[in-house]
């Protein structure tokens, strides 16, 4: 990989269990990518200025806690709102089946739940970085 | 994004997606990247380049956190370069400085950029000093260096930073530790940190019989500041000391002398990533009969007649 590929993984609301956004982040970087974690309890805005910052390709949210389909697409509208529409959005956690079809339409690139294997993940990321 | 010129106007108005998309261009020698760092140098104004280094754990991010809050206070703008280790094995790397610092995440004039070492020892990555400048351009006056989290040798940060402060923790050894040649005795400023643990005390003093030791070019030793960074204590203390040095040092010509010896080392470092670069691939296809001291010669000879 000539062009680093950079991916923030972050967890939005108010849940605090952050083993499987760690276990994200620990597959991305064994598969090359460098990973910036912002740690739990973050704001949608506090995550897009991050990610902006950081330039990264794409930013991967975690959230347990129920909140996704308010927390998930206020990412994605903060990032369109300081102009960087570009960086994809995916995100996992305790997802019921009937919101994942809710993420998508939502601008949410790709949406893994409790089974999704380390590699589906890991692949989803690849797909979005490298259409950069 | 957009050409070269939206990218050098967007530093300059301090928008964070030209920034971040500057660094990435100069992190990754992107196209583009010559044009970007050869029109900064007319942009930047004055600045101070502190460089934090110390042993992982030690509440580096920590204390970048508590600086970042006195310097806003003073209405300055302030840059975050935070390094963190890639992996010698996958080339990735996790970058967790920021947990600590995302209570500025929202402010529009603090600017935090991590970045993985990519191989580098030293505890910087290459294009740090690049990002120095791009975040300079875009108006920061204080620009905090967090190196990766070091032992006794990695000294890089010396040659980048104007001001350099080695974080320390008690519990990682005992007082022959820092009698010990190396990093200690090239930092400006020793900052005894987690004052409130079991030990620091005895730290504290250790570093301080250490410093009295050495005089600096003012005849002073090496200042010792004693900070619970978790809680903000002695902060303002260690704020007032950097202060301090900046100004004997801007007085003295001691500044700008650093700063030529920066830009120099700056030189060799990308002229010797350059010829790695070259010289990995030859050493590779090389018949090794010679010693690799004699091969290497050899080598670079012939690198020598084809540049």
């Amino acid at each position: 990989m000539t062009t680093k590929h950079r991916i923030l993984i972050g967890k939005p609301g108010l849940d605090g269990h952050d083993r499987g956004a760690k276990v994200i982040a620990r597959a991305l970087r064994d598969a090359g990518y460098e990973v910036v974690y912002t740690g739990i309890r973050r704001s949608p805005a506090e995550i897009a200025a991050a990610a902006i910052q950081e330039d990264v390709a794409a930013v991967g949210l975690s959230s347990l806690s129920g909140a996704h389909l308010r927390l998930f697409p206020a990412v994605v509208e903060e990032l369109r709102h300081g102009g960087a529409a570009d960086i994809a959005v995916l995100g996992g956690g305790v997802i019921p089946e009937d919101d994942v079809a809710v993420l998508l339409a939502a601008g949410i690139k790709a949406v893994f739940t409790p089974g999704t294997s380390l590699e589906e993940v890991v692949q989803a990321f690849a797909a979005v970085c490298d259409e950069q | 994004m957009k050409s070269i010129d939206d990218i050098l106007a967007g530093i300059t108005a301090g928008q964070p997606r030209a920034i971040g998309r500057a660094i990435t261009l100069v992190e990754n020698q992107q196209e583009g990247s010559e044009a970007v760092l050869s029109h900064l140098d007319s942009l930047v104004c004055n600045y101070l380049v502190l460089g934090i280094t110390g042993p992982p754990g030690a509440g580096k991010s920590t204390l970048t956190s508590r600086l970042i809050e006195q310097y806003r206070a003073d209405g300055e703008r302030v840059g975050v370069i935070a390094i963190d280790p890639s992996s010698p094995l996958s080339g990735g790397a996790i970058l967790g400085d920021r947990i600590r610092m995302m209570r500025h995440a929202k402010d529009p004039d603090v600017v935090i950029r991590s970045m993985a070492t990519r191989g580098r020892l030293g505890g910087l990555c290459s294009a740090a000093g690049s990002a120095v400048r791009i975040m300079a351009a875009s108006g920061c006056s204080k620009i905090i260096i967090e190196t990766v989290g070091v032992g006794q040798s990695e000294m890089d940060i010396i040659g980048l930073a104007d001001l350099t402060l080695l974080a320390l923790a008690p519990g990682l050894g005992d007082d022959i530790q820092a009698m010990k040649a190396g990093l200690l005795e090239v930092v400006d400023l020793l900052v005894v940190n987690k004052n409130d643990l079991r030990g620091a005390e005895n730290l504290a003093m250790d570093l301080e019989g250490v410093a009295r030791q050495r005089e600096d070019k003012y005849g002073l030793p090496t200042r010792v500041c004693r900070t619970i960074a978790s809680e903000g204590q002695g902060i303002e203390q260690l704020v007032a000391l950097i202060a301090e040095l900046e100004s004997l040092h801007s007085e003295s010509g001691e500044m700008n002398r650093r700063r030529q010896v920066s830009r120099n080392r700056e030189v060799v470092d990308w002229g010797l990533d350059m010829i790695r670069e070259k010289l990995e691939p030859l050493a590779a296809l090389h018949k090794h009969e010679a010693s690799p001291q004699k091969t290497a010669v050899q080598l670079l000879q012939k690198l020598w007649l084809d540049l």
